[in-house]
């Protein structure tokens, strides 16, 4: 009972995002629950109003950039942390993670004079290559791969497969759960980025979708919220579905080792 | 079959301190060689050093006769088998037995042919499409055995590959791996710890203890010709009982109070002063009514049913055990009187604990 009403409680902005999604202009200011009639208007305004499928477009592009980006660096970066040996291994892995300590927000400003001296400005490459290196992410695959035993590296030294070979044939297979959660997170850390890609572009063509709910929040004086929530639903769709389609995954990973 | 030859190898981690200090052996062809020795004695380091996994830090390891100190493992040629057997988890049974064939160049058809051959051999045709988390331990022991097999590496490493198995499995895959060695023509050194393993396993074992070698021969010679009192008390289960001796006169003289003659021989070897006596609990007997004997008080008794381990007190702080054949009626807290056959007490000195004289009965020599 009481997670039903929690759980009621918590899916209720979005559950009412999705409701005035539906209703008329007037509507969502009397403060009615329910749309009186269920109309698809708002949806059609919201894509006339700003170029929503190029940000769309964009956004997905950009997120499976940036996770693509961050899974190959962390997880290669993870594995020379954890199979290799060099000097100063342990020194430069903590020099690495203290980055972690570092708001984003004190970097930004030499982030984008860098970006903008490479000429990088409303471009796919300034909007991702900034955030393939990721603290965390090498942090937390490499605590995954902390956990494989060392004797199958060694077993595989003494068959003679190549570290790449083992890195792909064993490492990435038997660390997939946590490769799967790092890829969730990173996908929608990248979907909800809002301040960079505001900097760093000035056109439509290269705009996320973050910045197009934005537009349409403030194109007039008084908010459409319909055509607004219509915009929102759309945008926080694939999240949805990611969420759904990666859930068992995230459960796996979650209650891993658990079960025998 | 491949020669393994070790000459004054050593290694340190920090530099100050030897793990292993200047190992000298030589494993022969085709023979089953055991390492044996408490745990942290270096015998598993050692290993790896054959293998490839750790560094040489001096002496010089040679295999058929050719210095092999800075080859990786794989161009070593051999195969090993670990403690925990590193089974890849996401990988069949089938996948993990094949799986860096490739790298030797061995075909796909030829990898299924070799994978089906040994998958035959160890029992393990039915599982062959099991991951490993769906096989018993037992059976996870033999995945890892087939795919040392399945290399043809002629030096086959095993590192303590039955401490996961309870006593009734290792029992059987003791007698396993001994035929496979034998069938295969294996050059095998294995790591253990339980003397029992090195006993019933070894064509010859050596004997570790905090890097040093204390003794290497074929396991019934080092049975019944400890070098040192570490050996002794080391193998052999139960061990060798041990107690401090004084030379007076031309006795031996334990716990002052039980003596036993010694020849003049063994006198002058000894010359005077304290040795540690050492009597194997089966050359310990009920004393009949004839025979000289001292009286002991009964501790503890086992009875296994094809033999009796009887504990008593010795002296004050000793506790010695005797092993009598068949079911012994012997009660706990019973005086009874005993004998030791003095023809097979071994001496070491005090100080040092290596053994002085030997007389044990001439052992009829075993060949491999």
């Amino acid at each position: 009972m009481t997670l039903t009403v929690s759980g009621l409680v918590m899916v209720f902005p979005i559950l009412y995002a999705f409701l005035i999604s539906f209703m008329q202009g007037g509507e969502v200011l009397q403060g009615s629950l329910w749309p009186e009639t269920f109309s698809l208007a708002n949806y059609v305004s919201a894509f006339e109003r700003v170029p929503l499928l190029t940000y769309l477009w964009n956004s997905l592009l950009v997120s499976v950039l940036i996770m693509a980006g961050q899974l190959i660096l962390c997880s290669l970066a993870a594995f020379a942390f954890v199979f290799t040996e060099f000097k100063g291994r342990e020194w430069i892995f903590y020099l690495f993670i203290s980055t972690m300590m570092i708001p984003w927000e004190a970097t930004m400003v030499p982030n984008f004079q860098t970006v903008q001296s490479l000429g990088w400005l409303n471009s796919y490459a300034g909007l991702t290559i900034p955030f393939f290196a990721m603290a965390f992410g090498t942090f937390l695959l490499r605590q995954q791969f902390k956990t494989i035993p060392k004797e199958l590296y060694e077993a595989s030294q003494i068959a003679g497969i190549s570290k790449l070979r083992f890195f792909t044939g064993v490492v990435l297979p038997v660390a997939k759960t946590t490769i799967t959660t790092l890829a969730i997170y990173s996908f929608l850390t990248a979907w909800n980025m809002y301040l960079w890609p505001l900097l760093v572009t000035n056109n439509e063509a290269n705009r996320t979708v973050q910045i197009g709910l934005k537009q349409m929040q403030t194109q007039e004086i008084a908010s459409d919220w319909g055509v607004v929530m219509a915009g929102v639903v759309m945008v926080i769709l694939p999240t949805l579905i990611l969420l759904f389609a990666g859930q068992k995954r995230l459960q796996e990973g979650l209650t891993q080792g658990a079960l025998k | 079959m491949r020669k393994v030859e070790l000459k004054g190898i050593t290694k340190s981690y920090d530099g100050k301190q030897d793990v292993l200090k200047a190992i000298d052996v030589t494993v022969e062809p085709g023979e089953f060689f055991v390492l044996v020795g408490p745990s942290g004695c270096g015998k598993s380091t050692m290993l790896r050093m054959i293998a490839g996994l750790e560094s040489i830090t001096s002496g010089e390891l040679a295999l058929d006769g050719k210095r092999a100190n800075a080859l990786t493992p794989s161009e070593r040629d051999l195969s090993m088998v670990f403690q925990n057997y590193a089974l890849y988890p996401h990988l069949s049974v089938e996948q993990n037995i094949t799986f860096g064939l490739h790298v030797k160049k061995v075909s796909k058809r030829e990898q299924k042919e070799r994978c089906k051959e040994v998958c035959g051999m160890l029992g393990l045709t039915d599982y062959m499409k099991r991951k490993p988390r769906e096989l018993s331990g037992g059976q996870r022991q033999r995945v890892a055995l087939a795919r040392a097999v399945v290399t043809q590496a002629p030096l086959c490493l095993m590192d303590e590959p039955l401490s996961n198995l309870d006593a009734k499995l290792r029992a059987k895959m003791r007698s396993e791996i001994r035929q496979l060695q034998r069938k295969l023509g294996l050059t095998m050194i294995y790591v253990t710890h339980d003397q029992t393993e090195a006993m019933t396993m070894a064509d010859r074992m050596m004997i570790l203890s905090d890097g040093d070698v204390q003794q290497i021969g074929r396991p019934l010679d080092v049975y019944n010709n400890p070098a040192n009192t570490f050996v002794a008390s080391f193998i052999g289960s139960p061990p060798m009982n041990l107690i401090d001796a004084e030379m007076k006169d031309s006795v031996l003289v334990a716990d002052g109070h039980w003596m036993t003659p010694v020849t003049a021989a063994m006198k002058q070897k000894i010359g005077s002063g304290r040795v540690t006596l050492g009597v194997r609990p089966e050359h310990i007997s009920l004393a009949k009514d004839s025979e000289p004997g001292f009286l002991v008080q009964v501790a503890n008794v086992e009875v296994l049913g094809t033999e009796t381990l009887v504990t008593f007190d010795f002296g004050e702080a000793t506790q010695w055990i005797a092993k009598w054949p068949g079911q012994s009626s012997v009660q706990p807290g019973e005086q009874i009187r005993i004998c030791v056959d003095d023809r097979h007490l071994a001496l070491f000195s005090a100080e040092k604990g290596e053994r002085i004289v030997c007389e044990a009965a001439p052992v009829k020599k075993v060949s491999l």
